[in-house]
């Protein structure tokens, strides 16, 4: 089955980390994605810009209305999210462990099963490489 | 990372919140600062004990309001003097704190903090200074490594540029638009400050002043995330994340300036980059054009260019004429001849600057611009005066070590 793992946390704490600890951070949850990958169990990965990036569509009975910021205002916020291929509950649970245990402080995962998956066209990876998101810290 | 390492990310996060809403409490920026100080301690102690709590700012509120009012009772008590405006401001802050934590309030807490360091009376070098202490809450030996000051020196400054501020002028009301429009406008300008600070500078001392970039960058990011809806404040951030994604490519291996021509543009931040053209777009959405906005928009136009040749001068030069009517200066003008130097030749480019000689005569990017101008046209006599001058007023070691390749290459030639 497949479920989508969308990780919550606050961005204000994250961009406070230095950078030596964004990149420290990154390589542990690279390790945990590279047992993923070699058990065939890790699908599309994505970290998200800061969501003073993001714009918000709503419809409504006219036009729909273009919004600045995230669909919610909440204390977490959606960072990014991971798509894996498990059995059951109790290993995506294992995994969110993992990834909870690769990230400091605070912060929820919230697993989802998902109902249509369609990988689409290849793209572009993104500095998957890099280290971490520079600039969004100290 | 160590429960420390995240307790200090997480209370450097909450700090600017916090200090704002204890501020707001004590109309006291001291006050307000030693109880933020006296719950971080507490919080070091209790947060690794007990876990993190669900709302790191709300908690350190609570915990400073307690410690704050402690302090000043202590304080009362000895000096025996029955401030009545102090003590009736004490009993208010014993209502309820769901009140107290309404999230209207936040934003104009945060805002009246970062604004409180932009007064007017203060040199700008002191808000950055300042704002870097207040708000950021970096310490003075990290911000006087920043400006290349001693440690005593930078705390003279602090004190002094405090006192001067009084918590007299600071107006507590929740601002009307048009002020609250007034003091985003100065914080703007104080964020890039401190951008500039960082960004000027020369790669020997980069370490300790790149910093300065990261944290203008976090604290226009923390803005934008207030005031969402803010073009400029957009645009600003646009701005800084763009500019800074190319700090990796700036300087060579022995500290010289890279000019953005030979830059190594696979080195430039493609995550920040990527931010900054989200935010122009939406932005643009809000069609009221700023400052910031076109500035963020030539930046982009750089971003945008795979290899030099492929930058779009024209527009380009465009934007600067729109920038030169919103905000004339003759630095813009200088910086709009570069562009006009690449759309329509150096001779062009020259008579578009002379005219500034006077008003540039002791701006270093002035002559050397004139400099690679006169060069161009094969002028070169006039072209080693105007670097030679240009030297004679170079800001860092990296700026004068640039000219002075061209001066080598023209005594070479």
């Amino acid at each position: 089955m497949l479920y989508a793992i969308f990780c919550y946390n606050d961005e204000r704490v994250i961009g406070s980390w230095s950078k030596e600890e964004d990149a420290a951070c990154m390589v542990r949850l690279r390790n945990v994605q590279d047992g993923l990958t070699k058990a065939g169990k890790l699908g599309p990965v994505a970290r998200l810009l800061p969501t003073t990036a993001a714009t918000t569509l709503r419809k409504s009975a006219g036009e729909s209305i273009v919004l600045d910021g995230p669909f919610a205002e909440t204390k977490e916020q959606l960072l990014g999210f991971y798509v894996v291929d498990c059995a059951d509950l109790d290993e995506v649970l294992a995994i969110a462990r993992d990834l909870a245990v690769a990230n400091p402080g605070t912060g929820s995962y919230e697993i989802r099963p998902m109902a249509i998956f369609d990988p689409g066209v290849p793209m572009p990876a993104l500095d998957l490489d890099g280290p971490g998101m520079p600039g969004l810290n100290r | 990372m160590s429960d420390l390492a995240w307790i200090g990310a997480t209370i450097t996060a909450a700090r600017p919140q916090a200090v704002g809403a204890l501020l707001r409490y004590f109309r006291d920026l001291d006050t307000a600062e030693e109880a933020f100080q006296e719950a971080s301690l507490r919080a070091l102690k209790s947060w690794p004990r007990n876990g993190p709590p669900r709302d790191a700012a709300a908690w350190l509120i609570l915990v400073g309001r307690n410690a704050g009012v402690d302090a000043v009772r202590r304080v009362s008590k000895l000096t025996a003097l029955p401030e009545e405006e102090t003590i009736s401001d004490l009993d208010d802050v014993e209502a309820p704190l769901a009140e107290r934590l309404d999230g209207s309030h936040y934003r104009d807490d945060v805002l009246r903090l970062m604004f409180i360091c932009c007064h007017p009376d203060l040199p700008a070098t002191q808000q950055v200074a300042l704002a870097l202490r207040i708000v950021s809450g970096l310490t003075v030996k990290q911000i006087a490594k920043a400006f290349l000051v001693g440690e005593a020196a930078m705390e003279q400054r602090i004190t002094r540029a405090k006192a001067r501020i009084g918590a007299g002028s600071i107006a507590f009301g929740a601002p009307d638009a048009v002020e609250r429009t007034e003091r985003l406008g100065a914080v703007a300008a104080m964020i890039y400050l401190i951008f500039n600070e960082g960004y000027s500078v020369s790669a020997a001392v980069e370490g300790d002043r790149a910093a300065l970039c990261d944290e203008a960058i976090r604290l226009a990011r923390l803005l934008l995330g207030l005031f969402t809806a803010e073009p400029e404040i957009m645009g600003l951030t646009a701005l800084l994340v763009i500019q800074h994604s190319r700090s990796a490519a700036r300087f060579d291996a022995d500290g010289q300036v890279i000019l953005l021509d030979d830059q190594d543009r696979s080195k430039w931040d493609r995550a920040l980059i990527g931010e900054g053209l989200a935010l122009i777009d939406k932005a643009m959405r809000h069609r009221r054009p700023g400052p910031y906005q076109i500035q963020a928009a030539i930046a982009a136009l750089h971003a945008r260019a795979a290899t030099p040749a492929e930058t779009d001068w024209a527009e380009i030069d465009a934007l600067y004429a729109a920038l030169e009517r919103l905000q004339p200066s003759p630095v813009v003008t200088l910086n709009r001849a570069v562009a006009v130097s690449k759309v329509a030749g150096p001779e062009a480019a020259l008579a578009m600057i002379e005219p500034l000689g006077e008003r540039l005569e002791a701006y270093f990017h002035f002559h050397g611009a004139r400099g690679a101008f006169l060069l161009q046209l094969g002028r070169k006599d006039e072209a080693r005066e105007a670097f030679s001058q240009a030297i004679s007023l170079a800001n860092t070691a990296a700026e004068a070590a640039h000219i002075r390749q061209h001066l080598d290459r023209l005594m070479e030639g």
